[in-house]
């Protein structure tokens, strides 16, 4: 049973989506969908218990040995990422029993919950496989279910947010093809780790510097890398509460696993940062979008759309630690996929809350929001203050370690940068303080109150775990050094 | 260079071009459903064409033959094709429901429609 952890790992969220389309029940499914999110997460935690204990765990699918087969491969870096993703479905499945019956249709209840397992199923199969081919698939199966999820949303603008997202997804995802295609046609192989054996003989061909780009492209349309964003805020702001959490959380951060593990282990730091610019053009376009997104975000009428823009500055922050490629900078930027997901998804879910009271988000309904929703408004504070990297929060340890990772390169500018760009996520989350605590309320709520216990426990969790990771530090950073130091190793 | 030999190539690069420019250029959501496909269809093109080899067979172990032609790509290619139609027809269905909602399916009216609701909110 124990050995074929990996394998279940995926198959288990996979088989619960169509027996939830069978019994068509709202209560069942979500008991399904809780029960799995709850199980996938053992499971993740027991793979990553192995991996810290015997290292990499190698399973073969049918037994057909790899690399002819398809191999699901654990080792620190996505035993970290399935974790993560899994956290974040056991958390925010309770949360939906109450968010999803205030905003859906009832005949659309169970729906859902298949795509939300589907969803689950795509994002821990990426993380999980060794096989590029494999991935391409479980992208889509992710892709394809978040899409209709998004559509799901009560405004008509989440069609178009919906539609939008799935063109340019699309794209993503066939750049990604072409590039693994391309790497096929010159070495003959899918699989990851066989890539990066047979790679660096074939590594002067055009072919592959054309996969290299093809590939970057193709997923940073997927995690949202500055310009390609462009589908993101709308995809956020409109959809459900519930499916906001999830995918603000996971979809971006798995995204950018793909990129860390195609560039650090399969095409190698020589080829991809001491030959070629790309570690310069990231960093580039990292500040771009730290910068530009957070100031954007600003400027936003409402907290949802605010939070999305502030994600898209939150993913430069990763990718510059990407870009710096040395120890410090990746743990930050591993260690920032976790820190973030935890105060984007606590935020997220007091969002939800807050439009569930209100009917919508926007700053004229957040005006004395502290008197009628203190729990709610003092959770959205504290994560706030993870965003911004406040000390004793998650958010600082990530911020500390990206700048010593820009010291340790010479980039003193970059690391006032860093600084600098904290106090722009300061002027949106004070944005959020002023109306919360220090307007009069304009707008008279049709249900003060607080949100029911069954959404604000998750949501409180997701804000507890913002603190507590910033003052125990061993699994976020620990576990993130693991995993650098592992992927470090590599391109040695 | 051998210009003849690669022209399944140059096919593979016109598809997907036009492909990507009927997704940027039209304004009407289903032909950029269609502009999809191309771009989508080409990519099998990418793959199935370096297969097969002139003379070559299915991978039969026997006597008679030398040459194998690679399997594996139209296995990969018939999963891409699943996933194209499956987005195709998320595509569509979307587009249905967004027609329903806005009562066209120009890109440029949804978004006038949108900023006229923006504008006309308190």
């Amino acid at each position: 049973m124990l050995e074929h952890l990996p394998a279940l790992q995926v198959v288990l969220p996979l088989v619960c989506a169509p027996l939830i389309v069978l019994v068509r029940r709202a209560g069942f499914a979500w008991l399904l969908a809780t029960a799995v999110s709850w199980v996938a997460l053992v499971i993740a935690i027991l793979l990553a218990a192995r991996v810290l204990e015997v290292g990499t765990i190698s399973y073969a699918i049918g037994s057909w040995p790899p690399p002819w087969g398809i191999e699901y491969r654990v080792d620190a870096l996505n035993a970290f990422v399935l974790v993560l993703v899994a956290a974040v479905g056991a958390i925010v499945m309770p949360y939906a029993r109450g968010s999803i019956a205030a905003e859906l249709r009832p005949e659309q209840h169970y729906l859902f919950y298949a795509l939300y397992c589907l969803c689950l199923a795509g994002l821990l199969g990426i993380a999980i496989t060794g096989d590029v081919f494999n991935l391409f698939v479980f992208l889509e199966i992710s892709s394809l279910s978040t899409y209709a999820m998004i559509a799901l949303g009560q405004e008509r603008k989440a069609l178009v947010a919906a539609y939008q997202y799935l063109v340019m997804g699309t794209i993503g995802a066939t750049f990604y093809v072409i590039g693994i295609g391309l790497l096929y046609l010159m070495t003959g192989t899918l699989n990851l780790a066989d890539l990066a054996t047979r790679l660096p003989a074939v590594a002067d061909g055009r072919p592959v510097l054309a996969a290299l780009t093809f590939i970057t492209v193709g997923i940073g349309l997927k995690l949202a890398l500055f310009p390609l964003h462009q589908w993101l805020p709308n995809a956020y702001a409109y959809a459900p509460s519930a499916v906001t959490a999830f995918i603000a959380a996971t979809a971006t951060k798995v995204s950018v696993y793909v990129l860390v593990r195609f560039y650090f282990m399969v095409f190698g730091q020589t080829l991809v940062f001491d030959r070629l610019p790309f570690g310069d053009v990231l960093l580039v376009l990292s500040v771009a979008a730290i910068v530009t997104a957070s100031l954007v975000a600003v400027f936003q009428p409402d907290l949802k759309r605010m939070l999305a823009y502030s994600s898209v500055g939150q993913i430069g922050y990763i990718t510059l630690g990407i870009s710096l490629a040395n120890a410090p900078g990746l743990t930050g930027a591993i260690a920032h996929l976790f820190n973030h997901a935890l105060a984007k998804g606590a935020l997220f879910l007091l969002a939800g809350g807050i439009t569930l009271r209100y009917g919508g988000a926007s700053f004229r309904h957040i005006a004395g929001l502290a008197a009628r929703m203190p729990l709610t408004s003092f959770g959205v504070v504290l994560a706030g203050l993870s965003l911004i990297g406040i000390p004793g929060t998650a958010g600082f340890t990530t911020k500390w370690y990206l700048i010593v990772g820009a010291i340790e390169r010479g980039y003193w500018l970059l690391a006032v940068l860093i600084v600098a760009t904290s106090l722009i996520a300061l002027v949106y989350v004070w944005r959020f303080v002023e109306a919360a605590y220090f307007q009069a309320p304009t707008h008279e709520a049709p249900r003060p109150g607080e949100m029911p216990p069954i959404m604000l426990v998750p949501a409180w969790l997701m804000v507890a775990g913002c603190v507590y990771f910033g003052l125990e530090t061993s699994f976020n950073i620990g576990f993130a050094g693991h995993a650098a130091d592992l992927v470090l190793r590599r391109m040695q | 260079m051998n210009i003849a030999g690669h022209y399944s190539y140059a096919i593979t690069v016109f598809l997907m071009m036009a492909g990507l420019f009927i997704v940027i250029a039209r304004g009407n959501l289903v032909k950029k459903l269609i502009g999809l496909g191309i771009f989508q269809t080409s990519v099998y093109l990418l793959y199935i064409a370096p297969g097969k080899l002139i003379g070559g067979t299915a991978p039969i172990l026997s006597e008679q033959f030398k040459t194998y032609s690679n399997p594996l790509p139209h296995v990969l290619i018939l999963t891409a094709i699943v996933v194209g139609v499956a987005t195709l027809a998320l595509g569509l269905a979307i587009v249905v429901r967004i027609r329903e909602a806005y009562g066209t399916t120009e890109e440029d009216e949804i978004l006038a429609q949108d900023s006229e609701a923006e504008r006309q909110k308190p």
